[in-house]
């Protein structure tokens, strides 16, 4: 009698223990179709096709012959796949007497951006190190000029800038052009690297210093080899920046070193003839295609360079 | 003491401002060749912030550093003949360790036998002679810091400034480590300033330390004399853990009243000219100087106490009492098995106690 008693008191134990230990287990389970996904799937989804489907239009109208496009289907893909009007943006397009379609831009953007970007940078750098670094007397009163050069509107200073071109000989050259270039990138790219540099460790700085090393040899030796990120995030902004900019090069160059974005404008906006809308589309995506390229290539560098060069104090 | 003699490095009334903030106030230190001081302080106290004057990472806004009696102030930090380590070991990133020890070499032109003789020098002296192929990034944090101790090393120089060097590491590679500084130092025989807020590292490290508060050096002196003759309540209350007790009271005729409980203190080892103080003063008692009595009144002052609260720590025990209406901590052999709740009977003797003044502060 005793005996059944324990054992139904022990059993009933033993089943409550089990039943703890078939509870919830691991993680939990989340279902794939749930309210929250369908919201974040859906929101990303709208965005990239509002993105994605201008992009979408322009490289299917650009493999369009121009009958094709005249019946005005913009969003069917081609039924006739051709590249011609890709090779006359390029090669062929007039603007004005010149017919060399946009390689001549192409190369002017080239011969505009690369001596901008790297000196831009060169200089920008070496701003950043020294405010960062080496508190020197002032420096308080050149970096908040400095970040006010960063909220005047270029517009202001378009008209001084022309005269003083034109009084240092270089007004409708590519050197001038550079050089505006480098001037107009200096406020961001100093902020840039002077935030990058304030949060590399103080200590590795007063090691340097403590072993003798210089104001160049820090710079060279122990900051450079540090900053691969940085240097990422300041040549693309500048890349994409100095390819992307049209007003500096429509005021300050001569049409023969028009950068390509003028071109472009000048072929798309051309008021003669049938309007070749592949031929415009072509070009456009031709012109684009350098920032696109840069950001693809170094998309996880600019995002890690983003977050360490971070806007803070 | 006669080596001691020789004055190392010399800090002659700096004083330091950033703006309206008086970081250092007057600063004299003698620190003697071959010597070991510790600066001890909270944080904020500006031990760091001289040591980097010391170094001359940091320019002092008057006064003047001598070191080996060269008058050093407007000298660059690699020509003070210092080597530093720093909290953060700051070894350069995308150098090999090889490479860390030899760059302050190289920048100062050495011939490239010497840099790889005073490197493996250093590499044996520290044993990481097979890490000296390997970036910091592979590296553990112990052996870190042993890079950075080697990077002060190969600087072949006379002075060793530490700036928290164990502060990053875990306690027990902390430990390891200071023996190891210890070993260094009797080895080297360098003179070494050495910065921390780690009173373990202070007493057990230093020949003299120097505790600092607010830009202003509290008592400079042996850790014995630190520990048992604080010069003043702050100094009282930083060194020791537990921290030591005070109880305030009324110093008259030899006695402090302590909330009724009449404590005599006629053995009290008075500072000189002290002898008749009276007023309002605290008594301090080191918790490790209170005895648990068996019935016998061996000490010259005993009394019955409540235990409150008991933290056992392994080795010894901390207990928590009141006394004249104080907080009265003490510590006990754990073999007692204290209990909260049981009554006892401590002791202790006032002659090594501390007393001071209640308002200024001051060991009387």
């Amino acid at each position: 009698m005793t005996d059944t008693a324990l054992d139904i008191r022990a059993s009933a134990g033993s089943q409550a223990r089990a039943e703890a230990l078939t509870g919830p287990n691991g993680p939990k389970p989340r279902p794939i179709i749930s309210p929250r996904n369908i919201m974040i799937y859906g929101t990303l989804f709208v965005v990239s096709v509002y993105y994605l489907l201008p992009l979408y239009v322009m490289i299917m109208t650009s493999v369009k012959g121009m009958p094709e496009i005249r019946m005005g289907n913009i969003f069917s893909p081609p039924l006739e796949i051709t590249f011609q009007p890709w090779v006359k943006a390029w090669a062929e397009a007039c603007t004005g007497l010149n017919c060399e379609g946009l390689s001549r831009g192409f190369w002017n953007s080239v011969r505009i951006t690369i001596p901008s970007v790297i000196v831009s940078i060169a200089i920008a750098s070496v701003n950043g190190y020294a405010l960062a670094n080496w508190r020197f007397k002032g420096a308080n009163i050149f970096f908040t000029i400095l970040i006010f050069g960063a909220f005047v509107p270029y517009q202001v200073m378009l008209y001084p800038i022309v005269i003083l071109l034109r009084e240092a000989g270089l007004y409708g050259s590519l050197t001038g052009l550079v050089i505006v270039h480098t001037i107009f990138g200096m406020p961001i790219l100093t902020l840039l690297f002077r935030n990058y540099f304030s949060s590399l460790p103080e200590e590795l700085f007063k090691a340097a210093r403590v072993d003798g090393a210089g104001f160049w040899g820090i710079y060279f030796k122990i900051m450079l080899p540090m900053s691969l990120p940085i240097f990422v995030v300041a040549m693309i902004l500048q890349i994409t920046g100095i390819w992307n900019d049209f007003l500096f090069g429509v005021v300050y160059t001569r049409p023969e070193n028009y950068p390509m974005t003028v071109q472009l404008n000048n072929i798309v906006n051309s008021v003669q003839g049938v309007k070749e809308y592949n031929v415009n589309m072509a070009a456009t995506v031709l012109t684009g295609l350098v920032p696109l390229i840069v950001y693809f290539v170094s998309g996880k560098l600019f995002v890690r360079g983003i977050a360490a060069g971070a806007v803070k104090g | 003491m006669t080596d001691h003699a020789i004055t190392s490095v010399k800090v002659n009334d700096v004083s330091l401002n950033f703006g309206s903030v008086e970081v250092l106030k007057q600063l004299n230190i003698d620190v003697h060749q071959g010597e070991f001081l510790v600066l001890l302080g909270p944080s904020g106290c500006g031990k760091s912030t001289l040591l980097n004057c010391i170094a001359g990472l940091l320019d002092v806004s008057s006064g003047q550093i001598f070191i080996n009696n060269k008058n050093v102030t407007w000298d660059e930090p690699k020509d003070r003949g210092i080597g530093m380590v720093f909290q953060s070991y700051a070894l350069y990133p995308q150098m090999s360790v090889e490479g860390n020890l030899s760059f302050g070499l190289k920048n100062a032109r050495l011939p490239k036998e010497e840099i790889q003789k005073r490197v493996a020098r250093a590499a044996e002296i520290l044993q990481i002679e097979p890490l000296l192929a390997r970036k910091p990034m592979a590296l553990s944090g112990g052996q870190r810091q042993r890079v950075a101790i080697g990077r002060a090393l190969v600087r072949d120089v006379d002075v060793f400034l530490f700036d928290e060097p164990l502060s990053n590491l875990d306690a027990k590679l902390r430990s390891d480590l200071r023996v190891e500084i210890k070993r260094l130092h009797q080895r080297l025989k360098n003179t070494m300033i050495y910065v921390t807020h780690d009173q373990i590292e202070a007493m057990t490290l230093a020949d003299r330390i120097a505790i600092m508060k607010e830009g202003i050096i509290q008592q400079l002196d042996t850790p014995h004399a630190i520990y048992n003759k604080p010069v003043n309540l702050f100094v009282a209350g930083f060194i020791g853990s537990p921290s030591m007790n005070f109880l305030e009271g009324e110093l008259t005729n030899g006695a402090v009243d302590v909330g009724g409980t009449s404590v005599s203190v006629g053995r009290y080892g008075f500072e000189p000219g002290n002898e008749n103080w009276s007023g309002r003063a605290v008594l301090g008692v080191r918790p490790e100087h209170v005895i648990v009595l068996n019935g016998v009144d061996t000490q010259p002052f005993s009394f019955d106490a409540t235990i409150e609260i008991v933290e056992p720590m392994g080795a010894d025990t901390i207990a928590w009492t009141t006394l004249g209406g104080h907080s009265f901590t003490f510590r006990a052999d754990s073999e007692l098995n204290l209990e909260e709740g049981q009554k006892i009977r401590l002791g202790f003797d006032p002659a090594r106690a501390s007393l001071f003044d209640a308002v200024s502060g001051e060991r009387i």
